[in-house]
């Protein structure tokens, strides 16, 4: 029994470099998955009789190599790979150039060929190693969905010929950018869940972090890797404060600070210390800077919010996304008032209308503003317009709190 | 292996010709033939001298124009031969009608592939 959880534990930790190993070789996902599997099952029967052996990377890697010759065999596929196959071993040494295969198959799995849910299901079913039950349930698809999708992108890995390699340099930047947005909403997808009852669904958010770290790891010279892992330590640093006992939304004003996880924060700032040492300031630095600011003070009301407007106003330059720019504004009302922050607003509406927290903002805007009448129908707006259940209860409140306001003066005169 | 780029554009009158938008082509298919990636390619006349064929119950069925009315049509395509997509997508951006409308890039499946 006992050496079951450890075969399972082994296999968890060594899956992602045995499968970048074999998909190395095979250029086929689906027939890596299947030989690896195979190998699991084998040492599941034979380890708990025989004993685990010392080197278990190896005795995985070499059951599964000859699982993937079998199967070439039996299916008298490809003769030129089964040669090659032939040749395949995998010393203990190899740990380290294991590495350039993980970063081989995140680059693979990020490829923008893939739609963008792909890419995250991917990612999380080989790089992180996850179990498609496990993808499922962290985003609320069915099990056949979620199988499906994955099939068919492992498919077009295959027969649309997406190299398994690192891009070339005048690639090189596009793309890593394109696995730190993948990186950074399965973050997001675990911080605000878009739906289902939890705010958080912390799981995502650990596996997010764990590919902000290994990408670290694989690629220490890249300045916003360490930004993105930054920006995701000093986020989550937040999380137990995000939330009161009941379960309910707190807004980052009202959080009880001492609930913040302070080694994280100082982890968070000394990976974003080291990414400051590079010349330029990407949009992940950005954000992390941002991140840091608020994590670095002790009451809300010591926040450097000019400060703040700055880095929002360098990083709305960089990528001026409309959410970008909502979130400076919002930065503005806290420095200048909401007066300023009002008139900048309006621009944003066409893009925005459609976004939550877009009228969330305006309506927290109208309420300092004291026009009650337009910040309540905002509130409604906010929250119909909000995914979340436990948002949107938060936000129906807020609009049923001016109500009570506005009953309470009428009520005194 | 070998990709086909299908080449969709907006083609508004029968009558229009842009000599200098065919020159680009012409560079282009220069440029691919020199660097050993093109296999074939061609511009074809206006959707609405296609004619769309179909069998049902042994009867042809036959319609004038293109399959789907859509906005962009399939104006030209190029068969590019390049190791991987990175490749292929490397040569379709570089199709004229790339800037104005879109390239599809599609594996072609070989004859070999089909057997396994």
């Amino acid at each position: 029994m006992e050496t079951t959880a450890q075969v399972e534990q082994i296999f968890r930790d060594e899956f992602t470099r045995l499968f970048a190993w074999l998909v190395g070789s095979l250029r086929d996902f689906e027939a890596a998955e299947d030989a690896l599997q195979e190998a699991f099952l084998i040492a599941l029967r034979r380890w708990p009789v025989d004993g685990i052996p010392p080197n278990p990377r190896g005795w995985l890697a070499v059951t599964a190599r000859n699982c993937a010759i079998d199967r070439i065999r039996r299916e008298r596929r490809r003769p030129d790979l089964e040669k090659q196959m032939d040749h395949l071993t995998l010393e203990p040494k190899d740990a380290r150039d294991l590495d350039d295969e993980v970063l081989c198959l995140i680059f693979t799995c990020c490829h923008p060929a893939l739609s963008l849910d792909a890419r995250v299901a991917l990612t999380l079913r080989v790089v992180c190693g996850l179990r498609l039950p496990e993808i499922a349930h962290a985003f609320l698809l069915p099990e056949t969905t979620l199988a499906q999708r994955l099939v068919r992108a492992k498919r077009k890995i295959r027969n649309a010929g997406i190299p398994y390699e690192m891009p070339g340099t005048e690639l090189l930047a596009g793309r890593l950018a394109g696995v730190l947005g993948v990186v950074y909403l399965v973050f997001n997808e675990g911080y605000v869940a878009t739906e289902g009852p939890m705010l958080l669904r912390p799981d995502l958010c650990q596996e997010g972090i764990r590919l902000a770290r290994l990408l670290a790891t694989l690629m220490p010279q890249e300045p916003e890797v360490r930004a993105l892992l930054a920006l995701l330590l000093l986020t989550d640093a937040r999380r137990a404060a995000r939330t009161d006992a009941a379960g309910e939304p707190v807004l980052l004003p009202d959080q009880d600070r001492t609930r913040w996880d302070h080694a994280q924060i100082q982890e968070g700032l000394s990976e974003l210390g080291r990414a400051g040492r590079h010349q330029q300031a990407g949009p992940y630095f950005l954000q992390a800077a941002i991140a840091a600011e608020h994590t670095g003070v002790e009451r809300a009301d010591d926040t450097n919010w000019p400060r703040i407007v700055r880095l929002y106003d360098a990083l709305v330059r960089l990528t001026p996304s409309p959410v970008a720019q909502l979130n400076r504004v919002v930065a503005v009302s806290m420095a200048a008032g909401p007066d300023l922050a009002y008139l900048e607003l309006g621009g944003l509406e066409e893009s925005l209308g459609d976004y939550s927290y877009y009228h969330a903002a305006r309506a927290d805007l109208l309420r300092r503003l004291d026009r009650r009448v337009s910040a309540r129908s905002a509130y409604q707006r906010a929250s119909e317009l909000a995914t979340n259940p436990k948002q949107r209860a938060a936000l129906a409140r807020a609009a049923a709190e001016l109500d009570e306001e506005a009953a309470e003066r009428f009520g005194d005169s | 292996m070998k990709y086909l780029a299908m080449i969709w554009t907006e083609w508004k009158d029968e009558r229009e010709f842009d000599l200098e938008e065919a020159m680009r082509y012409r560079e282009f298919a220069a440029e691919a033939a020199a660097a050993g990636v093109l296999a074939a390619g061609d511009s074809l006349h206006h959707p609405s001298t296609s004619t769309t064929v179909r069998v049902r119950d042994e009867q042809d069925l036959l319609t004038d124009g293109p399959f789907a009315e859509t906005k962009e049509q399939i104006t030209g395509y190029f068969v590019l031969d390049c190791p991987d997509l990175d490749q292929a997508i490397a040569w379709a951006r570089r199709i004229p009608g790339a800037r104005h409308g879109a390239i599809e890039v599609r594996p072609i499946l070989a004859m070999d592939e089909m057997m396994q």
